[in-house]
């Protein structure tokens, strides 16, 4: 198992790379540069900021700094938009902020999704079902921008009870309707696929066994049915994770909590060439290391994967 | 009084088709020690009926009726009741050894956990006792073994693995339902073997469900014979076959094929199987009937004692049916228990199986 970890480290430095170079290129495709304004810069200007970023290079020398100053020294390179700061700045100041909301709201969601899930599934055809199900389909079909401004316009104004935007590490309250709007739809998508796998474990022939042996069945669920029910909602959880740390640019707007969502979506409107690079190798790393912990959860939980 | 009595047992499942009457007011009894064998073929509500004495039916399935256990009323009883029935008093084994054990599961906690539910034995002495059983089931290195996954395990290691965990409490009745078709006809042998010593072993009753007449020959003493989801004849195995006086029994019975026979063509029952949504308001044979006469097709005959022990569900009168029988040796079709070369096949094969279960575990699934 150590020796497979290893091996899919391994393999990820090259996909990583791949990943640079393919984003770079794309990014210098798209019409338009950081410097590119409605009122055109002088030409001589224009010349001297393209020096000074190194976008006078060709593409292959500025693929080659940009790797190089990565590995070297850990340099994700300067803002081209906020001259004062660099990427590395950019991104350690609006991380934690969504790392903080996101890791919230995706145990939030699995919690919730894997107990309405289960307990649909339990109930099958019951009341209970109806509920649980009809909760996840509203859920669902109620996008987190409109669930945004219904929450603020509820728990803030109408009930003043939290802040209507804002963030602070030290205050919880400021925590809580980013949490909530965020992630009701992956709790929605959660139960749904918690409840149709709980439902074909249920009837599984080793289910049947385990209640001819005078379990009780709350034992059955939990000893027998829960381990290979949550088999495809570990592999749909994965991508899931590193798409809620990574933030959401609507959450990040809505409630103006500066993270890094925010951050991504201005650095590609303004062609910030570094931010948009260093977000980009940010979730692609994060994408590698959660799917190898897929696959390594995997592994634990069924014994017939080995590595 | 018998170990197990069922009277008017019926099971219905509610489907979107409407509703399926699997099992039809049957009556049968287990007397303690003995072993009944109940065929049909597929649908015929065999299995069913054995899942409904066991509380185990589906979620759209209802059976009414009265069922005691040892004077008891099991049918339909709280999960509380059942629960103590289940694995102590009565056991089960199932048709596919693949999937009825947790392939997510070492065995050993697999058996562990009936013996710490029922006999509140701690996990280790669980274990040490979950170890005698595979020894007694005949699994080579039992000891080694126990900590292996089911995958890990060939397909007749599997059954006997479910044998040893059905028999752990020493329960009074085991229902195997059909312990041998998804096996070769070499282990099957083996387990019909294995069971009868066990049988004899632990002094228990068992009712064997299956569709394979060679297995009833060699193992049963009394057999009910189902289809429909009605009993058709019941009897002690070497009458019922010596003269089966039901036409699906003797439909049943030339449909074996035997080696001596001449031809091409296997025998087998012209038609195919009622549709338990709309069973037929007279008897469900009558399509598939050579007796068939007038009203059999608006009349059910119900099940009648015509000698001693004996009963059969037929308005054809009995001479004409015995008349056209052929004869049948139990010799000839018989599989398991008395047969010497089947006997000093087993630990030549068992040894080929515990060479498969010992292969490494595979590589990627």
């Amino acid at each position: 198992m150590f020796a497979y970890i290893m091996r899919r480290l391994a393999v990820a430095v090259p996909t990583l790379l791949l990943l640079i170079v393919f984003s770079f290129i794309l990014m210098h495709l798209a019409p338009g540069g950081p410097f590119t304004q409605e009122r055109e810069l002088p030409p001589q200007v224009l010349a001297n900021l393209n020096a000074k970023y190194g976008l006078d290079d060709p593409l292959w020398k500025q693929i080659i700094n940009y790797i190089w100053g990565i590995v070297a020294h850990f340099d994700f390179g300067p803002s081209f938009v906020y001259p004062d700061r660099s990427v590395n700045e950019l991104v350690a100041a609006g991380f934690p902020v969504t790392l903080t909301y996101g890791s919230l709201a995706f145990i939030a969601a699995v919690v919730m999704g894997v107990g309405l899930g289960v307990v649909a599934a339990i109930w099958h055809n019951s009341f209970l079902d109806y509920l649980a199900v009809g909760i996840s389909i509203g859920a669902q079909v109620l996008p987190n921008f409109v669930m945004a401004p219904i929450l603020v316009l509820i728990f803030t104004l109408w009930y003043g009870l939290l802040p209507g935007g804002g963030w602070s590490f030290s205050d919880p309250s400021f925590w809580i309707m980013p949490v909530i709007a965020l992630g009701t739809s992956y709790m929605a998508s959660i139960a749904r696929i918690t409840r149709s796998s709980m439902l074909e474990v249920l009837g599984s022939n080793h289910i049947r066994t385990a209640r001819a042996k005078g379990m009780p069945e709350h034992r059955v669920i939990i000893r027998h049915a829960l381990k290979p029910a949550m088999l495809p909602v570990i592999s749909y959880l994965g991508p899931v994770f590193v798409s809620m740390i990574t933030g959401s640019v609507v959450i990040d707007i809505y409630f103006s909590t500066g993270g890094i969502g925010k951050a991504f979506v201005d650095s590609a409107l303004n062609r910030d060439y570094a931010v948009m690079m260093g977000v980009t190798i940010l979730v692609g790393a994060l994408t590698i290391v959660f799917n190898l912990v897929v696959d390594v959860l995997y592994a634990w939980i069924d014994p017939k994967i080995r590595y | 009084m018998a170990l197990l009595e069922i009277d008017d047992l019926s099971v219905r499942f509610a489907t979107n088709d409407g509703e399926v009457q699997a099992v039809n007011h049957v009556n049968l009894s287990v007397e303690a020690g003995e072993t009944l064998g109940i065929v049909g073929e597929s649908g015929s509500g065999k299995s069913q009926l054995s899942f409904a004495l066991m509380g185990l039916l589906a979620r759209n399935g209802r059976a009414s009726g009265n069922v005691r256990f040892d004077g008891q009323q099991i049918l339909n009883a709280p999960p509380k009741v059942l629960n103590r029935i289940r694995a102590e008093k009565i056991a089960m084994i199932f048709q596919d050894p693949m999937t009825s054990l947790n392939p997510y599961m070492r065995v050993s906690d697999q058996m562990a956990e009936v013996l710490t539910l029922h006999k509140g034995m701690s996990k280790k002495q669980a274990v040490t006792e979950a170890v005698r059983m595979l020894d007694a089931v005949k699994i080579p290195d039992a000891k080694g073994r126990v900590r292996l996954y089911p995958h890990e395990f060939s397909g007749g290691m599997r059954q006997r693995v479910m044998i040893a965990m059905a028999l752990l409490c020493r329960p009074q009745l085991l229902i195997a339902d059909e312990p041998t078709t998804a096996l070769d006809v070499t282990v099957q042998a083996q387990i019909m073997t294995l069971l009868a010593d066990l049988q004899r072993e632990f002094g228990m009753a068992m009712i064997l469900i299956t569709h394979d007449l060679g297995v009833v020959a060699g193992s049963c003493e009394r057999v009910a014979v189902m289809y429909g989801g009605r009993i058709r004849e019941t009897g002690p195995v070497g009458p019922l076959f010596a003269e089966p006086a039901h036409p699906y029994t003797q439909g049943l019975l030339h449909a074996i094929p035997r080696i001596n026979q001449g031809g091409d063509e296997l025998a087998a029952i012209p038609g195919s199987p009622p549709n338990m949504t709309q069973p037929p308001a007279g008897c469900a044979f009558e399509p598939r009937c050579p007796y068939r006469r007038e009203g059999c097709d608006s009349q059910r005959p119900p099940l009648e004692v015509f000698a001693p022990d004996r009963a059969r569900a037929c308005f054809a009168p009995l001479p004409d049916v015995l008349a056209r029988r052929q004869t049948v040796h139990l010799r000839d079709i018989e599989i398991g228990a008395e047969d010497p070369v089947e006997e000093e096949a087993t630990p030549m094969a068992a040894i080929a199986g515990a060479g498969m279960a010992g292969t490494p575990s595979k590589v990627d699934e």
